[in-house]
């Protein structure tokens, strides 16, 4: 197992180089001169002439490509150009509005997309079944932003039930030190303000988590169709354990392999489709900070935005390969 | 319809193989769409599919107005025998621009999806064939390109070369290719070892042609399966980056544009963004019921 993931980390390791390659010509092969891409339209020649000096662009581009290098190892991400803030400094903010979504996206497609699937397989053939399979392939096949609109237009405009924008009232806002709502909240016992923010997750969380539900229920029920076959169930089923027992006991434990591994992928995927949803709910994640930094040409946040979602998601990939190991004795490196 | 196919296993054309090919009933691909036309899903999304593409085809013979027209006197009309998906802001014809639209979206699934095929095929059935170093190689880079949640990658591509429908295309296509490369991939590192391999190689035939002639038919099928299923993830990608402003511009009548361009009607004016995200919406299901349905009937594990 150790040596295991050794192996992994090491393999890890052309990837990240490689990652960074790829951002790293983001800005170089963008037409024009990096350092005017890096600095804006309005830069004066002499912040132009510094800047090249500073990222060697007159140097041969393994230089200027170490240079990138050293300033990622002391934590530089580079500046943004609209807040002029660094973005090392201003990033964190955002992360955590997407962890929180991305969690609560994931906490919603997990709990209906295991218990559709499995109920799925149970009744195989049954009404349940196809429909909750049609609403899965309709899932798949949903433009997420449209999904994210309907919602808002049906749920917080036309019935007002819940909020369409944002994070928190605008009114009443949220004073948080880890920037994690939920858990700020929690904390600090303002149960009403938990609530508010819980309010603020549902539609984002379901729009953002409707695809993965979608792929979690239908490998629920492939992976448990197999294992309900299997010997040992009816070796359970003869004993005369409840049907609960049997599915939630013993069939789940191992129908949940396959189904972790599509977890992980989708959890990844999510940073991704958090882009779209968090630009149309008004989120004030990192989807948004980078969408905001497209529209700005805020290349530097563009470049550094991505190589921290890219990195988050290599790492979730790696977690669930090493979990899934783990739990599944059966699998030995 | 059962005589129609019962028919060419019994009697033989003069141009069949050899009689004692004979007992060999059915070919695999015919016992593949035999499978494929008993699913009723799959059929449903074969007729959605030849619905929109003959949508395309004849966009201009099913309306008399173009997708640009504007008239501002007819804006945002609610749907009507005279405007049957309403109007937009700008006063045109949804249903127009739905039609037009699904010209746009078809190419760039059709174009995404064949270049992602063709880069990804070769490259794979390198790695896969030659192994060692360029095996490495190839494989370290479709690890680098995976390492990206594939629409950020696809922002990251169009960032740099500009937005427009056709450099979205080509991002969707760049994002596309690791897929079907490791695919492949897998599928060619499992046959290099089966013994037709080694017969052909032991009669002296050219690696080209034993890629050419034994390995790629045999890993047809899932290429198949991906790339039906490829087209549509390609189509809500170029709608997604349609939507943030990446892909079409205007006034083309792409549906993820129209969806962001609309969205701040929703309320009094929902037309303009219901109709554009039920077509994105409707092409993908039919891609995808085809491509379930293929993989089932072309996955041999699958049959049990």
């Amino acid at each position: 197992m150790l040596a295991y993931t050794m192996r992994r980390l090491l393999l890890l390791v052309p990837v990240l180089i490689g990652m960074t390659i790829v951002t790293f010509s983001i800005i170089h092969l963008i037409p024009g001169n990096p350092a005017q891409t890096i600095l804006g339209e309005q830069a004066s020649p002499q912040a132009i002439a510094d800047l090249e000096e500073r990222l060697g662009l007159n140097e041969p581009y393994w230089v200027q490509y170490g240079l990138y290098m050293k300033d990622l190892a002391t934590g530089d991400l580079g500046t943004s150009l609209r807040t002029n803030k660094p973005i090392m400094d201003e990033i964190w903010p955002y992360l955590a509005a997407t962890i929180e979504l991305t969690v609560f996206a994931m906490i919603f497609a997990i709990i209906i997309g295991v218990n559709a699937g499995i109920v799925s397989a149970w009744k195989q053939n049954s009404w349940f079944d196809y429909l909750s399979m049609l609403i899965a392939l309709v899932g798949v096949s949903m433009p997420i932003f449209w999904l994210a609109l309907m919602e808002q237009w049906i749920f917080a405009q036309e019935l007002g039930w819940l909020p369409a924008f944002g994070r928190d009232n605008p009114r009443d806002p949220i004073i948080s030190t880890t920037n994690l709502y939920v858990l700020d909240t929690i904390m600090s016992g303002q149960f009403d303000k938990t609530w508010e923010s819980i309010k603020h997750l549902i539609l984002p969380g379901i729009a953002l988590g409707t695809i993965p539900m979608a792929i979690i229920a239908r490998m629920t029920r492939s992976s448990m169709l197999e294992v309900l076959r299997s010997d040992y169930i009816r070796t359970v089923n003869a004993k005369g354990s409840g049907q609960g027992v049997v599915i939630y006991k013993h069939a789940l434990k191992n129908a949940a392999i396959p189904v972790l591994t599509v977890v992980g992928l989708q959890t990844g995927n999510l940073l991704g489709g958090a882009i779209l949803t968090e630009t149309i709910f008004s989120w004030p994640g990192i989807g948004r900070y980078i969408f905001e930094a497209i529209n700005y040409r805020d290349y530097p946040v563009i470049q550094s935005g991505i190589l921290i979602v890219a990195t988050i998601f290599v790492m979730i990939n790696l977690f669930v390969d090493l979990l899934y190991s783990y739990i599944d004795p059966r699998i030995k490196y | 319809m059962k005589t129609e196919h019962a028919k060419p296993m019994m009697t033989p054309s003069p141009k069949s193989p050899p009689p004692e090919d004979q007992y060999v009933a059915v070919s695999p691909w015919k016992e593949a769409f035999r499978q494929l036309k008993k699913n009723k899903l799959a059929i449903v999304g074969l007729f959605i599919i030849i619905s929109f593409i003959l949508i395309a085809i004849f966009a201009p013979l099913l309306t008399s107005s173009t997708y640009s027209e504007t008239n501002p006197t007819n804006r945002l009309q609610s749907p009507s025998m005279e405007h049957w998906f309403g109007t937009d802001d700008f006063g045109r014809d949804i249903f127009t621009r739905i039609v037009y639209g699904a010209r746009l979206s078809l190419q760039v699934g059709f174009f995404a999806v064949t270049g992602a095929l063709i880069f990804g095929t070769t490259l794979g059935l390198i790695a896969g064939y030659y192994g060692r170093w360029i095996d490495m190689l190839i494989s370290r880079i479709f690890d680098i390109m995976l390492a990206f949640p594939s629409i950020l990658l696809a922002i990251a591509i169009v960032a740099i070369l500009g937005p427009s429908l056709q450099n979205a295309l080509i991002a969707i296509a760049i994002v596309n290719i690791p897929i079907f490369g490791r695919l492949v991939r897998s599928k060619v590192i499992s046959l290099r070892e089966e013994e037709f391999i080694m017969a052909a190689k032991a009669q002296g035939m050219k690696n080209g042609r034993i890629i050419l002639h034994h390995i790629l038919p045999n890993s047809i099928a899932p290429i198949i399966v991906q790339a039906t299923l490829g087209f549509g993830t390609a189509i809500l990608e170029a709608a997604a980056l349609g939507f943030l402003g990446l892909g079409a511009q205007a006034p083309m009548p792409e549906w993820g544009k129209m969806l962001s361009d609309s969205r701040q009607f929703i309320q009094s004016a929902p037309w303009t963004v219901l109709f554009p995200g039920f077509s994105i919406m409707l092409v993908v299901l039919g891609f995808n019921m085809i491509g379930d349905g293929l993989r089932d009937a072309l996955d041999p594990k699958m049959k049990s």
